[in-house]
């Protein structure tokens, strides 16, 4: 596994290429897909140069199969999200076909995106079957099935909805649960609201273009004015096409805030798993403590509480002394079983939040620092559409000046 | 007395110009410039004889109207004789403004009267300033007048009377304010003209303390002007209008029609301007929720939302200017190219009232050479026309380049402003975002 690790850090990953794929699903249906070509390259130490080491095709199903498992196999960590399997949030221009052009485009930049995040992670970046994704063509998905890792999965988590009545929940993991569920609905708000703003900017652009048509027929029935409305209309038209190009680089800061949407869900995911060992923990505590009860109330043969084996003992007499002694040794072992259970469940858990607190606390500063950078690269893209736009209308009174 | 004098000082400009005529000009070009100078003669007599105040007539304003009214003729006469050369106004001395808008509430109406100053050297007006309030009637009427005692002027528009589009509040401040400017530029159109500008019933509209009791007066006395131009419309098909006033009236067709389309965008473009405005009103808040459950990220998100702020109040800037400088200037010449047809129709039966007489003349009497007086005196009404129309078309076209060019102009720099105010905004936020980048 070092040995990975070791190979992993003087590596270069990307997703160079995407392809339209015809081919025949498990029902022996005709499907249609997009396969990606994943590249790696090891760098020399020498020259600096990259060498092509090795490239293979996935598609992304196969990437979703390596998601599930590293959800499985680090439950404490904030697992990476896959750009979206269909286009969300879009605006009305643009096309909602997972086979667009630009879709694919997009979702490819967010594979390489995802590949890259898995690779510089501290933990995954050391996964062997991570490793195996990137070299091993074929056979892959049988290596990852022998993981076991769909048995390892805890059902009761795919249960969204599910809550556990835990008593005594973390603080911590609380409140990041409920920051995760903000988030979540504020970036989605978000990613709304800002589709419908480039739906009406798309709008008072291409609107502006019909000036370019009508200055220009009205330029021919002017003598003075003609030239000067002209070319105020040619300026017009580029101005109503400018916005195309806007709008596609915005798409990019569109695709940076849905990460963190995705990401909201796995932090979540950790808060689960966290309640659910806690719930477990609780219920194993609860189970030795009605246990350590049951003992108590045979050795003494008081019963505290209402209960059946309190009815049957009063309806058939007592049991014989050798019978009780028999259960309560039965009990003990049960007792002691359940105790060093509690104790590893506790180690564990403690364990586990060690971890996902650690793995917490990258994850958010790297979301500080990723979103400030997207912040910083939405301003400048305003600041380009704004000298643009000024570019443009400057261009445009010039003309207007001569007539 | 006052005829007289002008007809003469006509003549001696007349002289003036076959004087200038013999030193510049070759031979055989001074026989067409006398006979244009003939024209231009006896265009300026018709034109006075038009002018000429009725004697009859009271002028409500207090001043003395025979005293006044001859200078005022020969100065319009020697102002057309100039060929309208200081129509930019360098020798203005007609200023009139339209303020000062205020809501009269009676038992029967409700309506808005403005107030119209004046200022003026010139001889007809007895005060340097004068004062008055008028409603859009009283604009109504003077239009009406200028029309009819002016028949072969182009007479700039009115705003119109009803918004048709929806209900639109007459009251209301942005209504009135933007009627104003419309009201006030009727005026200024008008004070602008050399000829208009010195029509009796605009002095009157500048001057009178009571409107009214002039309106009720005139009605009797000014209906025969028109009369001529009504008389005509017997059934004389015009055989072809002359080759440059068909194409004023294609490029007053097109024109009208292009004008259109731009109203129709710019409206449109102010539509999906206040759209966007809506949305981006619910986008900026949003940054602004985002950063309270933020803590290193909140001061760079509450940036941003105070930039997308910045940048709805500058579009909502936009949007105002847009509406209120850009749409009544497009209204206006639509309007505009509205009444120039009109007059063009006018033309065209003053023409055909000619070419009417002209056939049945020759139908008559084949073998006379000589014209009857009546024909001649028609032919020299549409000769005038002619003239009128041109020197007023050409007037038209200069103040329509020059009013589009600062239109047009205009419209660029309220949206250079606006995206210079959103370039400022953006580019205020980077340091916020860097700073802290840094500093971790």
């Amino acid at each position: 596994m070092t040995e990975n690790n070791f190979w992993l850090k003087k590596i270069e990953i990307s997703v160079s290429e995407a392809e339209k794929r015809t081919g025949r699903n498990a029902m022996n249906m005709q499907e249609t897909y997009t396969a990606y070509l994943i590249e790696t390259r090891s760098v020399e130490h020498t020259d600096g140069q990259s060498v092509l080491t090795d490239s293979l095709w996935r598609r992304y199903s196969e990437f979703e199969l390596l998601r599930n498992y590293l959800l499985v196999y680090y439950p404490h960590i904030v697992v990476p999200p896959l750009p979206e399997k269909r286009a969300e949030f879009v605006w009305h221009k643009l096309s909602a076909d997972n086979m667009d052009p630009d879709f694919v485009e997009r979702r490819r930049i967010g594979l390489e995106n995802f590949l890259l995040r898995i690779a510089s992670h501290p933990t995954l970046c050391r996964d062997k079957i991570f490793y195996l994704f990137l070299t091993q063509e074929g056979n892959w998905k049988e290596t990852v099935n022998e993981t076991g890792f769909q048995l390892k999965a805890d059902s009761r988590l795919k249960a969204l909805n599910a809550t556990f009545r835990v008593k005594n929940p973390d603080k911590r993991f609380t409140e990041l649960k409920h920051y995760s569920d903000e988030l979540q609905s504020v970036i989605s708000h978000l990613l709304r609201v800002r589709a419908r703003v480039a739906d009406r900017l798309y709008g008072v652009y291409k609107v502006h273009g019909n000036y370019g048509r009508v200055f220009s027929e009205w330029s021919a029935i002017e003598k003075e004015m003609g030239d000067g409305l002209q070319s105020a209309g040619h300026h017009m038209d580029v101005y109503a096409s400018s916005i195309d190009d806007i709008l596609e680089d915005e798409e990019h800061y569109a695709d940076q805030l849905k990460e963190y949407l995705f990401y909201a869900e796995a932090l979540r995911a950790v808060c689960r798993k966290h309640e659910l060992m806690q719930y477990d923990l609780e219920m194993a505590a609860q189970d030795l403590a009605s246990k350590k009860q049951q003992c108590e109330e045979l050795a003494t043969g008081t019963v505290r509480t209402f209960s059946l084996k309190g009815m049957t003992t009063k309806l058939f007499g007592q049991e014989t002394p050798e019978q009780r002694e028999a259960r309560i040794k039965v009990l003990e072992e049960q007792i002691n079983e359940g105790e060093q259970q509690l104790k590893s469940k506790n180690l564990e858990g403690r364990e586990f939040v060690r971890n996902a607190w650690a793995d917490i606390e990258r994850f958010k500063e790297q979301k500080n620092r990723d979103l400030k950078e997207a912040l910083i690269s939405y301003a400048v893209m305003q600041i380009s559409m704004c000298k643009k736009g000024i570019q443009v209308w400057t261009n445009a009174k010039e003309c207007f000046s001569k007539m | 007395m006052g005829d007289y004098a002008s007809a003469q000082s006509a003549e001696v400009l007349q002289k003036n110009i076959s004087g200038l005529l013999c030193v510049f000009v070759p031979q055989q070009l001074q026989g067409d410039i006398q006979r244009l100078s003939h024209l231009l003669l006896d265009r300026a007599l018709f034109c006075y004889q038009m002018l000429k105040p009725k004697k009859d007539l009271i002028l409500p304003n207090g001043g003395t109207p025979a005293g006044t009214s001859s200078p005022a003729s020969s100065s319009s006469l020697l102002n057309r004789l100039q060929l309208d050369d200081d129509i930019d106004g360098e020798t203005r001395d007609l200023f009139v403004t339209v303020d000062d808008p205020k809501k009269h509430v009676c038992t029967m109406e409700t309506y808005i009267t403005y107030r119209i100053t004046t200022k003026s050297t010139r001889v007809e007006f007895d005060l340097p300033e004068y004062s008055v309030r008028r409603r859009y009637q009283d604009f109504d009427w003077l239009r009406n007048k200028l029309e009819e005692s002016q028949p072969t002027h182009l007479i700039p528009p009115l705003p119109e009377k009803f918004v048709v589009k929806g209900v639109v509040d007459r009251f209301s401040e942005e209504f009135v304010e933007t009627r104003r400017k419309a009201l006030d530029k009727f005026l200024k159109r008008i004070t602008d003209h050399p000829v208009l500008s010195f029509n009796e019933h605009f002095n009157v509209f500048l001057t009178a303390k009571d409107l009214n009791a002039y309106k009720k007066q005139g009605i009797a006395l000014l209906t025969r002007v028109g009369e001529s131009v009504k008389h005509v419309t017997g059934g004389y098909k015009l055989r072809s209008r002359p080759l440059e006033f068909a194409a004023i009236g294609d490029y007053l067709d097109t024109f009208a029609l292009k004008l259109g389309t731009i109203d129709r965008i710019a409206q449109r473009i102010i539509k999906e301007e206040i759209e966007y405005l809506v949305e981006l009103r619910e986008y900026g808040p949003v940054y602004s929720t985002w950063s309270t459950l933020e803590g290193e990220l909140a001061e760079p998100l509450e940036g941003v939302s105070a930039c997308i702020g910045n940048c709805s109040t500058a579009l909502e800037e936009l949007t105002d200017d847009m509406t209120e400088d850009f749409l009544p200037v497009l209204r206006e010449y639509i309007l505009y190219s509205d009444s120039m047809k009109s007059v063009l129709k006018k033309r065209d039966q003053v023409q055909a009232e000619y070419e009417a007489k002209l056939e049945a003349v020759a139908l008559r009497k084949e073998d006379r050479p000589k014209v009857p007086a009546d024909v001649e005196k028609c032919q020299d009404r549409m000769e005038c026309f002619n003239a009128d129309l041109k020197a007023d078309m050409e007037r038209w076209q200069n103040n329509k380049r020059q009013d589009f060019r600062q239109l047009l102009m205009g419209m660029a720099d309220k949206n250079i402003q606006y995206y210079e105010k959103c370039l400022m905004a953006w580019e205020s936020i980077i340091p916020l975002l860097q700073e802290k980048q840094e500093a971790k």
